[in-house]
């Protein structure tokens, strides 16, 4: 299944049949910061610290072109900070001593979020950040790049961009529909549900034509009915030859999905490794889950509401917390 | 001496608010006639009893007044054109004369060129100033340090105002664009209280201070709690200050008029140690600055009240899940922050601005913003040192060259300089962004 | 009933003023920063301020009037640059605080008496000294000219009735219009043949017909305060609210409002947040230069009728109109300026000098208009034509 629309690489390597994928990470080293074949993002030395606490501090970490990483760890290892940091929301406190990380062949050390999601690497947000004012169409129009008709002085002639506008309605339209979201479209996107919005905000990422897409949690908070259609539409993602990130709280939806596992704690990348190695692995289960270790990692139970319920409220914690930092 | 003069010489001016407010006994109709008003001094120090004579463009007399006591002098015209308009010098107190304007206004013999237009007021400035006007007087040191204890005080007044706003700013998010009313409110009701009333002035400065804790008590409970629960936005609430603040500053004009109004009319002792001369009760004022400042620092710091106001400066949502109750400590705030504001409201009435005027307030609100932000919002004792810093280089600006109100002018493009700096003020910490 | 009537006429006078042109603009351009891109600029009246200096003080200086407008402009665009470049990356009330000490600091500077050669400092520049290559410019010619030349007084001897009907048909026609117009947004409100646009043009052109014929009104063709100086300021709204529709209509619009809903959303999809917001804030800019120059060109420049509280009542007209609604400017100021007029002159007439003296009157508009402005806030935030959806602040 194959977007016409998107002009991103198509499917490389043959990265959609799952035993080519095993096969591919098979060879690599189970350990924090192992090589891998082909690296679309590399990064060094990178550490960021919040008033005398470092919230984030990762030596070297490579992530495979072409297959579903996941990064996970208990709340506050350093998750998210790591997503702004290597997005260009955040810029890490060792940015003049040796902090690096390539994208694609591109330094992004010192580039802004905008150029970050310029050069292919596009993310969605813990939070949705849909545009509540706005429509859906609106929403989506705006996820897509290099349009004559935001520059200023060619925006009051509506000729030289009304053709491109077109185009790009059509697109916008295309994934919509994928996104089962298209009879929505002239509705304000604050009017949509959770689920939905976590939906449009991928659609919405994925009108830049992205590279690589980064998603913070983006089960958190979605009714349980949608979280099989996210995944799918996660793994299509992947087999159209994107390469994927994503922070998980959620175990079951981890091991479901991703090809390889990055684990966090405390700011650092503990342990590395394919989803059924990394998880039986003793070190981590106590690194990491403490707070679950009574529950079994993959058990479906965790779909439930409550469990759901439980890690919402989880998320909150951490989102309050952060906020408490910002203030 | 009194304060009176002592003001005068400093060249303390005041600053005049928006001209459509500028006190008009002549109202100009459209088409019909024209105003020159204007007050002989300024308004905090006006001229009684000079005679001001208009004369049109040839020099002919056509009418002529003698200033009351609020110096005022109007002139209603029913022809456009040029006039003049000339202070009798030997109506003057002998110790003053009129400021010579620029040239461009310079009328023959001494007066004052003025345009008249149908429909509007013309405002001519008759500024006084001592015959003997020089700099030579006093050293640069001395005027450096008297120009310090005098930015100390005004630092000390902006701080009762400013540690307020900025609890208000901490504990709700809100900029609260109607706290300098309250400072206003606080010298109103000492000129009701002590000058109409006949109250002793230490019983009027308790008084006046918990009727303005009251008022901030009230104004939580009436407005700002509702309207926290209906979710309106920030930038919402912070317009909706906007607006109070319009309507109490004219409520106050619709109250007492335009003209500045004393607190008590007798004139207070001067003490004068090494260089510096000021009033006694300046330096009472600042005394009670100090202690009062120095209790709310101990209650926030030290008390149970404080540790929870704190917590919900630093988050609301987790100190209403430990058991804080939000609303209480908000409404706690909104009182003691009024009352400040008002005690402060009526010292400076008292020692700074000699009287009190509808638009005291709102000529402070961007110095007590500023003294908020340098120290870094929502912080009380940033604010608290911001408030000096404000103070000083206020009346500092003065002595080292700055002419006139660019004083504050000067304070607000440090502000925005050192927001340049450091977004984050002077003792704020760098926060995470995004 | 006549008194009434007349100082209706005069609230008409007064919205049409070429001062409320000025201001207009002025909010067309607060419009573009608070409405559509969500930038709290409360230094709205320092750029008229600015606006206003440099052309009176280029003509009073010897440069032509072009020139001089253009002067005007560029300071403009100077202070928007240097407000934004500190500020645009900070949070929303930095801006605040910035833009409204700096329209302060240009306050206290124009009214230095050191500056008084070149601002005319308290006392500010007098119209005639710059306002005379305004008026020559006018083709209008000389003599006096009363608008609507057909009016009430043609028929039946100008009876009460006449007016009286003239004046229900302006008011219908009026609710009409502005029925009309938020249909166009919403898309279900009346219009005539289903042509809701030509409904709006045709609605405004009759309701003015209508206005001015029940209440003419003659002033000289070209005078400093006659015709001219209303015509070159109402084209100047239109030009400006055609500029406005143009842009905000455009993918470029719809970035601005994408940076008013959510500033990383947008950076998160590639687009330049900073340079977006630094373009807003250099076009309202010069909106509010250009609304400055023709808010003195009949009176005079100075620094204190141009302080906080005219960007204060910029935001009531804005937020009274609607923000983010095209027109939401022009019908908020007429209304304000109209509205502050008709309580003062009302109360003035119609209260006893015992509950009311005329100088608390005038007061007594200013209460209603900060009032106002919180009741409008709290309970309409949307205004008269803006979208209820779209204008709740935060959802």
């Amino acid at each position: 299944m194959s977007d016409p629309t998107t002009t991103s690489t198509g499917p490389r390597g043959g990265l959609a049949d799952p035993a080519a994928r095993k096969a591919l990470m098979a060879g690599v080293e189970a350990a924090p910061g192992a090589p891998k074949p082909d690296p679309i993002l590399t990064v060094d030395k990178i550490t960021r610290v919040f008033g005398g606490v470092t919230a984030v501090d990762v030596d070297h970490l490579e992530v495979q072109r072409g297959v579903i990483t996941a990064l996970i760890g208990p709340n506050g290892a350093g998750k998210t900070t790591f997503f702004n940091l290597i997005t260009g929301f955040d810029r890490p406190t060792s940015a003049r001593s040796g902090a690096s990380w390539r994208f694609d062949g591109r330094d992004l050390g010192r580039t802004s979020a905008s150029s970050v999601a310029n050069a292919g690497m596009v993310r969605t947000f813990q939070l949705t950040k849909s545009l509540n004012r706005m429509t859906v169409m609106d929403n989506m129009m705006l996820g897509a790049r290099r349009q004559t008709g935001e520059r200023l002085w060619g925006a009051m002639f509506a000729p030289l961009w009304s053709s491109q506008e077109k185009a790009i309605v059509e697109k916008a339209e295309h994934l919509l529909e994928r996104f089962k979201l298209l009879e929505k479209k002239d509705d304000f996107a604050g009017g949509l549900s959770g689920g939905q919005k976590k939906l449009l905000e991928m659609a919405r990422a994925l009108m830049t034509d992205p590279t690589m897409i980064m998603l913070d949690e983006p089960m958190a908070g979605v009714n349980p009915a949608l979280t099989q259609s996210l995944l799918g539409h996660i793994q299509s993602l992947r087999d159209d030859g994107m390469t994927v990130l994503f922070v998980e709280h959620d175990m079951h939806v981890v091991r479901h999905i991703s090809d390889w596992v990055v684990v966090m704690a405390e700011g650092r990348v503990v342990a590395e490794g394919a989803a059924d190695t990394v998880m039986s692995d003793p070190a981590v289960i106590d690194a990491y889950l403490g707070a679950h270790h009574d529950t079994d990692l993959g058990d479906d139970a965790l779909l439930e509401d409550a469990a759901i319920a439980e890690l919402e409220a989880e998320v909150e914690a951490e989102t309050s917390e952060r906020e408490g930092e910002q203030a | 001496m009194g304060v009176f003069p002592l003001l005068a010489l400093l060249g303390v001016v005041t600053v005049q608010g928006p001209a459509h407010a500028v006190a008009s006994l002549c109202l100009a109709q459209a088409d019909a006639t024209g105003c020159v008003n204007g007050t002989v001094g300024n308004r905090a120090a006006p001229v009684e009893g000079a005679v001001v004579t208009l004369l049109d463009e040839a020099g002919t007399e056509i009418e002529s007044q003698t200033t009351e006591a609020d110096g005022k002098f109007s002139f209603t015209l029913d022809t456009a054109g040029s006039y003049l308009i000339k202070v009798d010098p030997a109506s003057l107190p002998k110790d003053l004369e009129i400021r010579p304007p620029a040239a461009a206004f310079q009328g023959p013999d001494g007066a004052i060129k003025v345009e008249v237009v149908l429909g509007k007021s013309a405002v001519p400035a008759l500024e006084v100033r001592s015959v003997d006007y020089s700099d030579a007087g006093t050293s640069f040191a001395d005027k450096i340090a008297q120009s310090v204890v005098q930015g100390l005080r005004l630092g000390l007044l902006l701080a009762l105002a400013s540690i307020g706003l900025s609890l208000i700013y901490g504990t709700t998010g809100l900029s609260n664009f109607a706290h300098a009313e309250q400072v206003t409110l606080g010298g109103m009701l000492g000129y009701g209280l002590c000058n109409v009333a006949g109250l002793n002035m230490w019983l009027g400065i308790v008084l006046v201070t918990l009727i303005c804790a009251a008022t901030g008590f009230a104004q939580d409970l009436v407005i700002w709690q509702p309207l926290r629960r209906r979710g309106l936005g920030l930038t919402q609430l912070m317009i909706v200050t906007i607006g109070l603040s319009l309507a109490l500053q004219y409520t106050f004009q619709y109250v007492v008029g335009n003209s500045q109004k004393k607190v008590v009319v007798e004139t207070f002792d001067v003490v004068t140690i090494g260089p510096v001369t000021l009033t006694k009760l300046s330096y009472v004022a600042m005394g009670i600055s100090l202690i009062v400042i120095g209790a709310v620092g101990y209650v926030l710091l030290r008390t149970r009240i404080g540790q929870a106001t704190r917590a919900v400066s630093d988050n609301p949502a987790l100190a209403a899940a430990s058991g804080i109750d939000v609303d209480k400590i908000i409404r706690l705030v909104w009182t003691v922050a009024a009352g400040l504001a008002g005690l402060g409201g009526i010292l400076y009435a008292l020692v700074v601005s000699n009287g009190i005027r509808w638009d005291t307030g709102m000529q402070i609100l961007l110095l007590l913003f500023a003294a908020v932000t340098l120290g870094g919002l929502g912080t009380a004792f940033g604010a608290f040192v911001g408030s000096l810093v404000i103070g000083l280089i206020v009346e500092l600006a003065g002595p080292l060259g700055a002419p006139g109100d660019l004083k504050y002018a000067v304070a607000l493009g440090i502000l925005i300089l050192l927001l340049l700096v450091r977004p984050q003020g002077l003792l704020g910490r760098a926060t995470r962004v995004g | 009933m006549d008194q009434f009537l007349n100082i209706l006429g005069s609230g008409l006078e007064e919205a049409f003023a070429p001062a409320t042109a000025g201001l207009v603009i002025a909010v067309i351009g607060l419009n573009l920063h608070f409405g559509f891109t969500g930038l709290l600029n409360f230094g709205q009246a320092g750029f008229m301020l600015l606006g206003a200096y440099g052309f009176a003080i280029s003509i009073i200086e010897g440069l032509p009037m072009l020139l001089a407008v253009l002067v005007g402009l560029g300071l403009a665009i100077v202070f928007a640059l240097i407000l934004g470049a500190p500020t645009l990356k900070l949070r929303g009330d930095y801006l605040a605080i910035v833009t409204i000490s700096a329209a302060e600091i240009l306050r206290y500077v124009g009214r230095l008496n050191q500056l008084e050669d070149f601002t005319g400092g308290s006392q500010g520049l007098f119209g005639k000294d710059y306002n005379k290559p305004f008026v020559d410019a006018s083709f209008l010619g000389d003599g006096r000219f009363t608008l609507s030349p057909f009016n009430y007084r043609d028929i039946a001897d100008g009876a009460l009735w006449v007016r009286l009907l003239g004046l229900a048909v302006a008011i219908a026609l009026i609710v009409l219009v502005v029925r009309v117009g938020r249909g166009i947004k919403t898309g279900n409100g009346p219009a005539l043949a289903g042509r809701p646009r030509l409904t709006l043009v045709l609605g405004i052109l009759a309701s003015l017909v209508a206005l001015f014929f029940t209440f003419p009104v003659t002033y000289d063709a070209t005078g400093i305060d006659g015709w001219w100086a209303r015509l070159v300021g109402w084209t100047l709204v239109a030009i400006a609210l055609l500029v406005t529709w143009l842009l905000v209509r455009s993918p470029w619009g719809r970035v601005l409002k994408g940076v008013r809903e959510d500033e990383d959303a947008m950076r998160s999809l590639g687009k330049n947040v900073f340079l977006l917001k630094m373009q807003a804030l250099v076009l309202g800019g010069m909106l509010g230069a250009l609304g400055g120059m023709v808010y003195v060109i009949s009176s005079s420049v100075q620094a204190d009728s141009l302080g906080r509280s005219v960007t204060f009542f910029a935001y009531t007209a804005l937020l009274l109109g609607g923000a983010a609604a095209i027109f939401g400017p022009v019908l908020g100021t007429c209304i304000f300026f109209a509205g502050r007029l008709l309580i003062r002159e009302l109360s003035a007439a119609y209260l006893p000098d015992s509950i009311m003296s005329d100088q608390q009157s005038q007061q007594f508009s200013f209460i209603v208009v900060g009032i106002a402005l919180m009741l409008l806030v709290i309970f309409r935030p949307q205004g008269i034509l803006g979208d209820k959806r779209e204008l709740r602040f935060n959802v």
